[in-house]
């Protein structure tokens, strides 16, 4: 196992390096940073900030510079925000971004099994066929439309709910649902044809053959098999995730990371950007490398 | 095929859908003649206003007194235009790359499809948003950015199908008669990659639509006088109290066209390959 987990870590270093190389390759040819030369700058301010940011350097030790910062956490000073670092910024939306996320992620895993489990066993009947509408229709429509349909019926019209904000558990309830629907969709897909494989494999048939009651072949004997697939959704699952964070956000006006990146992206604040991309990117690395090592514990048949 | 093929026919959600699709683009393509408004024209007396036939604003007006119907079905002639293109990107790309990693098997394979693993967890999204914010909104760059995002499912499926094809007689024989690999690929690989990259075309169109929409409603999509499904159903969200027409009409036509869409993608799918029908 220890063998399987560092040939993992060690295959996961040069994904970083991609990412990373990518990330300070961009920020060097956007139009319209500091690096910009075609700004017509009086000779001494431009002297001092090729000096600043260490720009007369070869291009190597600049990247060098970079890696060697970002294994320090310094992600470089916000362009926008002028008086914050990308640190900061990471540091204070960061904490709400993953409450909502964890939280999304919890509801999809628990009612997406649970629904995909509910449709397999009752295969092509109209249990069936409902929840793989509704599972269907929840990866058809995007959140972006749903958040405010959403809004606008339990805030606006019904008044249950705050329409946005962060404050008490009320206002997680809507932003939670709203990211968590497209996953719970597909991992509901997901179990269904999972679960309805391993439920007719040989070794269901002899617990039945032997008498087991049903609960305890669904619960203990089958699950646990039909997880594999869902596990290794979800890598790609907690992409999604964040990736669908940052729209959520931007409705909800949850002051996570995902909207410090929208405001990021729209005031040109490449930095800060930047900084949220590898960010998310090592964690979602890291992630995957932690998928990796689960689903061996599952099923060590599995190899590399 | 011909047993696919009647599969499909009987399957009536899926005909259904595929109704519902040909509506829509019919729709979208005549949308000018059925309406005397235009994309950006301003109906001053009108701001706002809900669905009011006799003023021949079917789906009401937005808060600059722009007729939504004709703009929904504008919106969705450049939503589809994306969504075709770059569908278009991914299909050459995922294609290429399936085939050649396919065929070449071994250390090539390998390699090959690591890579894709290890893009097929990335949140892409934040590179294509990135590459908006760097380079501006350039449809062009739409096209390729989002084609450049959906081509891994591509090609896993033509690599996994390229190895099964690869092992047939008629293949070997070719190899046999001496022809040469390029060859081999375009003319016996390929062709026979049809069915298979049929279904996955079908997916693929929505999941691109949905990656322009996103843009599109960060404010990072299509530029304005142009409009796509997703800067409508932003625009609408803004006024959904006031307004909620401005939202609705969007928003139901971009859900049931990636409805439609996902389930034809599906019936495909379980119509030619009954195997598959639990991946996602």
């Amino acid at each position: 196992m220890l063998r399987f987990a560092l040939k993992r870590f060690l295959s996961a270093i040069p994904t970083l390096f991609i990412l990373t190389a990518l990330a300070f390759a961009l920020i060097r040819v956007a139009p319209g940073g500091p690096f910009d030369s075609e700004k017509q700058l009086p000779p001494e301010i431009e002297a001092r900030l090729i000096e600043a940011y260490n720009l007369d350097e070869p291009l190597w030790q600049q990247f060098g510079r970079y890696l060697g910062n970002l294994l320090q956490g310094d992600f470089g000073p916000s362009f926008a925000y002028k008086d914050f670092t990308v640190t900061e910024l990471i540091a204070t939306g960061f904490p709400v971004s993953l409450k909502l996320g964890s939280w999304a992620m919890l509801l999809a895993l628990i009612v997406g099994v649970l629904l995909g489990t509910l449709a397999a066993l009752r295969q092509n009947s109209r249990t069936d066929y409902t929840v793989m509408a509704t599972a269907m229709t929840g990866i058809s429509i995007p959140n972006f439309v749903l958040a405010p349909l959403g809004i606008l019926l339990f805030a606006v019209y019904l008044g249950w709910l705050p329409a946005g904000g962060l404050g008490g558990w009320k206002s997680l309830v809507l932003p939670v649902i709203a990211l968590a629907l497209p996953q719970i969709a597909y991992i509901a897909r997901l179990t269904r044809g999972s679960m309805i494989e391993v439920l007719r494999s040989d070794f269901i048939r002899t617990a039945r053959s032997q008498g087991l009651p049903e609960r305890d072949i669904i619960f203990r004997h089958a699950l646990k098999p039909a997880m594999l697939p869902i596990v290794s959704y979800l890598g790609p699952a907690t992409a999604a995730v964040i990736t669908g964070s940052v729209v959520i956000e931007q409705i909800f006006g949850v002051p996570g990371l995902g909207r410090f990146f929208v405001q990021g992206a729209l005031n040109r604040d490449y930095t800060l950007v930047m900084g949220v991309v590898v960010f998310y990117g090592v964690l979602i690395i890291l992630f995957n490398f932690l998928v990796d090592i689960a689903y061996r514990w599952l099923d060590p048949r599995v190899e590399y | 095929m011909q047993d696919a093929l009647q599969s499909l026919l009987d399957n009536r959600a899926a005909m259904s859908a595929l109704a519902i699709m040909l509506f829509i683009s019919v729709l979208i393509i005549v949308a000018p003649l059925l309406s005397p408004w235009a994309v950006d024209s301003t109906d001053w007396d009108n701001i706002a206003t809900p669905p009011d036939w006799s003023t021949a604003h079917f789906f009401g007006t937005d808060d600059v007194g722009r007729d939504i119907f004709v703009r929904t079905l504008y919106g969705g002639r450049i939503s589809l235009l994306v969504g075709l293109s770059a569908t278009l990107v991914s299909l050459v790309i995922g294609i290429a790359w399936g085939a050649i990693a396919g065929y070449a098997g071994g250390r090539t394979d390998q390699l090959m499809m690591r890579f894709v693993d290890v893009l097929y967890a990335m949140p892409f999204m934040f590179f294509v948003i990135l590459l908006m914010v760097f380079f501006g909104r350039n449809i062009f760059l739409i096209f390729i950015a989002v084609g450049a995002v959906n081509w891994l499912d591509m090609a896993r499926i033509v690599r996994g199908q390229t190895l099964s094809i690869k092992n047939k007689e008629f293949v070997e024989a070719a190899r046999a008669g001496g022809v040469s690999t390029a060859k081999i690929i375009r003319r016996h690989i390929v062709p026979n990659l049809l069915g298979v990259v049929i279904i996955y075309v079908t997916l693929t169109i929505p999941q691109v639509i949905l990656v322009e929409s996103f843009l599109s409603f960060l404010g990072l999509g299509v530029q304005e006088p142009m409009t796509s499904w997703g800067a409508l159903v932003n625009d609408g969200s803004a006024l959904m109290e006031s307004a909620p027409w401005t939202l609705i009409f969007p928003a139901m036509f971009l859900a049931t066209t990636l409805f439609c869409f996902n389930f034809v993608g599906d019936g495909l799918r379980d119509a030619l390959d009954p195997r598959d029908r639990e991946k996602s």
